[in-house]
């Protein structure tokens, strides 16, 4: 009896959707509009975003950047705050191994394609590859100046001093640019740009990155795009120049210094550690040898261990 | 008149060229060549256009990047030799669906046959500031790649998408071309996106792209 009601096996290999999810004319669409974000870097192309099977704010800009984009050769990698296997990333990389049917990985240096939310990888990236950015809010200048309308013209007429009153004033209210996250940047001199809540640690390395890097914002309707080698620079000013987060520690687990590191609470007293967000890298260091001044510690361990236990999967 | 009328009569008899074999996977493939153009100046992207036989003057190339790119909401213009062939425009019509239309300021693509007679890049849309994007993408047939296959001399390009500075030699194009293409970079962000169109391969030249004077 429960038989009647199984959808057959056979129906999954029949394709109910089409590659990628989304229809040729959608491809269309969303390919124009990234043709014409590569040609003017930084500027927000407007796009007839579709409606995913997915909220928003889970990535749906990404989503269809990267499903237009997607080929059967490619390989791709979804990371979330740096990390393969949040709920986020192991979702979006699910619903691509099920329309798709591409091959998918956790490791940086495989991938041909790496959707991210809000880091980018701590290994550098290669001309072969591609990046793309799920983003919330596209506009740097929207919690500044709520309109459109003006917005666009700001852009048209290179108008950003209301960017720099506002970094101003972090530095009078603060004593330093206390933006820590989608530090607004300038692509190739001309436009600013919000490269997605990534922290400010990763901004030198959208600077001339060898990877092309694409933006798509699905609630808001845009994408944009940063060519390879293209000149990128961070907002400040002469005698408050741009820096990035520095961290006092290593790694605790793979004692890797210069990384992004996210905190991890191990216990109810106050036992926490500090980590690499990028949990591919963190994974390859301690497959090396390397170990952090945590590794030991049973508690660091664990987690350590969850992290390689669901990546290999 | 009959002569003209016979042509015309055999033209539409002649069944209309097949596109992709593919339209999924084929379209797919062809775009990830033309993005990696876009985002790689001057660099030439091979484009395998196997079973595809438009009608002349329309090239195999220049088939593939109308099939990927074009449908009912991109107005296209052709120029001369490609408007005069009823066959291409049956081609365009049926697998596109893309508005053929006679002012090239309407068109969102421009499809050129013979670029060394080419109108000028101003003749397109070029945006506007707020709207930058929706100036056109001309599409230039039938061009050489390699210093030895253009009679023009290369120019070297930079800017986005360009590590330093690179040579592109490519042709043929009208002589004042280079003029127009420096022209159309400095008003940047507005400006007309252009990709030229080989036998098996494409390059591509968009708007950011600054061209360096050459040394004499």
């Amino acid at each position: 009896m429960t038989d009647t009601a199984r959808i057959p096996e056979s129906l999954h290999e029949q394709g109910e959707y089409n590659f990628a999810y989304l229809d040729e004319q959608t491809k269309r669409m969303i390919r124009r509009a990234i043709l014409k974000g590569i040609a003017i870097p930084g500027y927000q192309v407007p796009f007839a975003s579709r409606e995913m099977p997915m909220p928003y704010g889970w990535g749906t800009g990404g989503v269809q950047v990267t499903a237009a984009i997607l080929g059967r050769s490619d390989c791709l990698k979804m990371i979330d705050q740096g990390s393969d296997d949040t709920t986020n990333a192991v979702s979006l990389r699910g619903f691509f191994e099920k329309t798709a049917g591409v091959r998918t990985t956790c490791e940086t240096a495989e991938a041909s394609i790496i959707q991210t939310r809000h880091r980018i990888p701590e290994k550098d990236l290669r001309e072969d590859q591609i990046l793309v950015f799920q983003v919330p809010i596209p506009e740097p200048l929207r919690f500044l100046e709520p309109r459109e309308t003006e917005t666009r013209k700001m852009h048209a007429l290179e108008d950003y001093g209301l960017m720099h009153v506002k970094l101003y004033e972090d530095i009078a209210k603060n004593g330093h640019i206390a933006t820590t996250y989608a530090y607004p940047v300038k692509v190739n001199d001309r436009y600013v740009m919000d490269p997605s809540p990534t922290p400010k640690f990763d901004n030198p390395k959208i600077d001339r990155m060898a990877a092309l890097q694409l933006y798509g914002a699905g609630r808001e309707k845009r994408i944009y795009a940063i060519p390879p080698y293209t000149k990128v620079k961070s907002l400040d000013f002469e005698d408050y120049p741009f820096e990035i987060q520095k961290f006092d520690k290593p790694c605790g687990l793979c004692g890797a210094e210069n990384v992004y590191l996210d905190e991890v609470i191990l216990d109810d007293k106050g036992g926490r550690m500090f980590v690499c967000s990028d949990s591919d890298y963190c994974e390859e260091r301690r497959a090396d040898g390397h170990l952090g001044p945590m590794a030991a510690d049973p508690a660091a361990a664990r987690v350590g261990n969850t992290r390689t236990g669901e990546t290999i999967r | 008149m009959t002569a003209t009328q016979e042509t015309q009569t055999s033209q539409a008899m002649t069944p209309l060229a097949a596109g992709f074999h593919d339209p999924v996977h084929d379209a797919q493939a062809c775009f990830r060549a033309v993005m990696n153009a876009m985002a790689r100046p001057g660099t030439r992207q091979s484009l395998d256009i196997a079973g595809l036989t438009p009608p002349a003057p329309l090239t195999s190339v220049a088939a593939a990047l109308a099939l990927t790119l074009l449908d009912y909401d991109t107005p296209v213009w052709l120029d001369k030799p490609l408007m005069a062939s009823e066959a291409v425009k049956a081609f365009l019509r049926f697998h596109t669906g893309a508005p053929i239309v006679n002012e090239p300021v309407e068109a969102a693509f421009a499809l050129v046959a013979n670029p060394g007679q080419m109108i000028p890049l101003a003749s397109f849309n070029q945006g506007s500031a707020e709207y930058p994007d929706r100036s056109a993408t001309v599409i230039l047939l039938g061009q050489g790649f390699g210093a030895a296959r253009t009679a023009t001399p290369a120019v070297t390009l930079t800017g986005p998408g360009i590590q330093d500075s690179t040579a592109f030699p490519v042709g043929p194009v009208p002589p004042v071309f280079w003029e127009q293409v420096a022209a159309n970079s400095r008003q940047f962000p507005r400006g007309i996106d252009l990709i030229f169109a080989g036998a098996a391969e494409i390059a591509a030249l968009p708007r950011s792209t600054r061209i360096l004077p050459t040394e004499v």
